[in-house]
C-alpha cells in the first residue's frame, strides 16, 4: 500500500507537469536538495545546509520557529474572524455574541485566535531570552538581535491593538488603563494618546484605528521585519551553537 | 550494501564526505587553505523541514485542544461608566501596572520601559566580556564589594518608595550571588554552575525574576485599589 503510494508519488514527480511547477525533478541529490530550497520563493531565505548541532531540540526548542509558526495560524484565524466583524460600537460586541451562538464554530475560531496570540507573546519573549542566554547575539548577529526587539515590539503591540477590538468591559478599561499610561510622556504625551485614539476617550474611533492596525499596517510591518529576521539568519551563516561559557562550539 | 535501490528512493545521506559531488584541482604552490574544524552538516531539505513540519503538527494539534477545552473569555458590553476595580492590562503589561503603584507614572509607564527597550537594542554593542568570564574569577574581593554597595543602594531607594515586589526578588537574586562568592569550589553542581556565570548572566537573570514576580504578583494578587490579595480567597485574574 505504502509503496504503491510512493510509487505513485515518484511517478509524478517525474511528470512535465510536476517539473514545470517546481522547477525540479525529485530531490534525490544534494544538488536537486538545494534546489529545492534556493529554487523556492517561499525557502529560498533558508540555508541550503544547517550544521547538525543546531538541529538538536536543545539549541533552540524551536520557539523561533514557533513563535513564526503561531503568527501563521493567526492570520488565518485573524482573516477568517475578520468575515464575522463590523469595527463599530456596539456592532463589535454583537459579533462577539453571534460568534458565540450564530456563527458555526465561532467559539473555536474565536478561541484558536486568542490562544494562539497569548502563545505567540510568551513565545516571542521566551526565544528573546534562550537566545540571549545562548549569545546569539553576538558578532556577526548584532543586527539581527536588535530586528529581533523590534519583533518583539511589534508583537506586544499587535496583541495590545487586538486586545480592544471584542469591545468587551475587559478590552474596553484594558486599552483605556493602557493608554493613561502614553499621556505620562512628556510634552507630546497628551499628542500621542489623542493621535492614536482619535479622540480623548477610548470610542469608535479608537476602535477603528486599533482595527486598521491590527489587520492592516501590524501584520505587513511584522512581515517584512520577519522577511529581514530570516534572511539575516542566514547571511549571517546560520545559528551558532555555543557551550554554556557563550563560547563558539562547532 | 547490496540493497536494490528502487527509483524513489531519495536515500538520506547528505555526507559530502561520503558521496563526494566536486573535484579540486590543487596545482603546485597553490594550494587551497582548508578549514580543518568544519562542523558536520546536513541539508536543510529533508532534515530541517522534517522538523519544522513535525514542530508544527505537534504545536497545532495542541492548540486545538486547549481551544477546545478553554474558552476566551468575553464580559459585558464596554461601559465608560462602569469602571472595574481593579481595571487591569493585559498580562504582558501587568509587570508595567505593578510599577506604577509604586512610581510615578513618567518612571513607571515611560522611563523604565523606554531604559529597558534601549538596553536590550544596544546589548550586542556591548562587547564587554565576550569571553563569559565568571563573575568572581578575578579581583573576587573588590568586586564583591562593589556589589555589596550597588545591592545596598538599590535596596534602599526600593525601600524608599516602598516597592516591596521589586525588593524581595533583588535580595532573592543578591543573596545568590552571596552564596555563590562564599560556597567553597567542587561541593556540588549548583553553586559550581552560580559561580561560573558572568555578569551578563546575573544581570538578566535579575531583570527576568524581577519581572516575572512583577507580572504574576499583578495578575494573581491585586484586587481592588491595587491592594495585596489571595488568590484562593476568591479575588483577583
Amino acid at each position: 500500500m505504502a509503496t504503491t503510494f510512493q510509487e505513485a508519488l515518484a511517478r509524478l514527480r517525474e511528470t512535465h507537469v510536476w517539473k514545470s511547477i517546481f522547477r525540479r525533478g525529485p530531490a534525490r541529490t544534494n544538488r536537486t536538495r538545494s534546489l529545492a530550497v534556493f529554487g523556492n520563493l517561499f525557502l529560498h531565505f533558508l540555508p541550503v545546509k544547517v550544521r547538525e548541532k543546531t538541529l538538536r531540540v536543545r539549541a533552540t526548542y524551536y520557539l523561533g520557529s514557533i513563535s513564526f509558526l503561531l503568527f501563521a495560524i493567526l492570520a488565518i484565524t485573524g482573516v477568517l474572524l475578520m468575515f464575522y466583524y463590523h469595527p463599530a460600537v456596539p456592532q463589535a460586541y454583537r459579533d462577539m455574541k453571534d460568534l458565540r451562538f450564530v456563527v458555526s464554530n465561532g467559539v473555536f475560531l474565536r478561541n484558536l485566535h486568542r490562544l494562539a496570540a497569548q502563545l505567540m507573546v510568551a513565545a516571542v519573549f521566551a526565544h528573546m531570552f534562550h537566545v540571549f542566554y545562548r549569545g546569539g547575539y553576538k558578532p556577526p548577529h548584532e543586527f539581527n538581535w536588535v530586528v529581533g526587539v523590534v519583533l518583539l515590539l511589534v508583537t506586544l503591540f499587535l496583541s495590545y491593538t487586538g486586545y480592544l477590538l471584542p469591545w468587551d468591559q475587559l478590552a474596553f478599561w484594558a486599552i483605556t488603563v493602557g493608554s493613561n499610561i502614553i499621556s505620562a510622556m512628556p510634552f507630546f504625551g497628551k499628542y500621542v494618546r489623542f493621535q492614536l485614539l482619535g479622540g480623548n476617550v477610548v470610542g469608535e474611533n479608537a476602535l477603528l484605528r486599533f482595527y486598521v492596525l491590527h489587520c492592516v499596517v501590524l501584520p505587513l510591518i511584522a512581515v517584512f521585519f520577519v522577511a529581514i529576521h530570516f534572511w539575516r539568519v542566514q547571511k549571517d551563516g546560520g545559528l551558532t551553537v555555543r557551550n554554556q561559557d557563550g563560547r563558539k562550539e562547532n | 550494501m547490496d540493497e536494490k535501490k528502487t527509483n524513489h528512493e531519495t536515500g538520506f545521506s547528505s555526507d559530502a564526505l561520503k558521496n563526494p559531488q566536486r573535484v579540486v584541482f590543487i596545482t603546485r604552490k597553490t594550494s587551497a587553505k582548508v578549514k580543518a574544524d568544519v562542523p558536520p552538516q546536513v541539508m536543510t531539505y529533508p532534515h530541517l523541514l522534517l522538523r519544522e513540519s513535525i514542530a508544527f503538527y505537534v504545536l497545532v494539534i495542541a492548540l486545538v485542544l486547549v481551544a477546545l477545552l478553554w474558552d476566551a473569555p468575553l464580559e459585558q458590553l464596554a461601559n465608560p461608566l462602569v469602571t472595574p476595580n481593579p481595571a487591569k492590562a493585559p498580562w504582558y503589561f501587568l509587570g508595567l501596572q505593578e510599577l506604577l503603584h509604586y512610581f510615578p507614572p513618567f518612571v513607571a509607564g515611560i522611563l523604565i520601559p523606554t531604559l529597558v527597550v534601549i538596553a536590550l537594542i544596544v546589548i550586542p554593542y556591548f562587547n564587554v566580556n565576550v569571553e563569559g568570564e565568571p563573575i568572581w574569577a578575578r579581583n573576587g574581593a573588590r568586586r564583591f564589594r562593589i556589589f555589596l554597595v550597588v545591592l545596598a543602594g538599590l535596596a534602599l531607594f526600593l525601600s524608599v518608595f516602598r516597592a516591596w515586589t521589586v525588593l524581595v526578588p533583588t535580595i532573592l537574586i543578591g543573596a545568590l550571588l552571596v552564596y555563590s562568592y562564599f560556597a567553597a569550589p567542587g561541593r556540588g553542581h549548583f553553586p559550581d554552575y552560580l559561580r561560573s556565570r558572568a555578569v551578563y548572566w546575573w544581570v538578566m537573570t535579575w531583570f527576568i525574576f524581577v519581572a516575572v514576580v512583577l507580572t504574576v504578583v499583578g495578575t494573581f494578587f491585586r484586587g481592588p485599589g491595587w491592594s495585596w490579595v489571595w488568590p484562593w480567597r476568591g479575588y483577583g485574574g
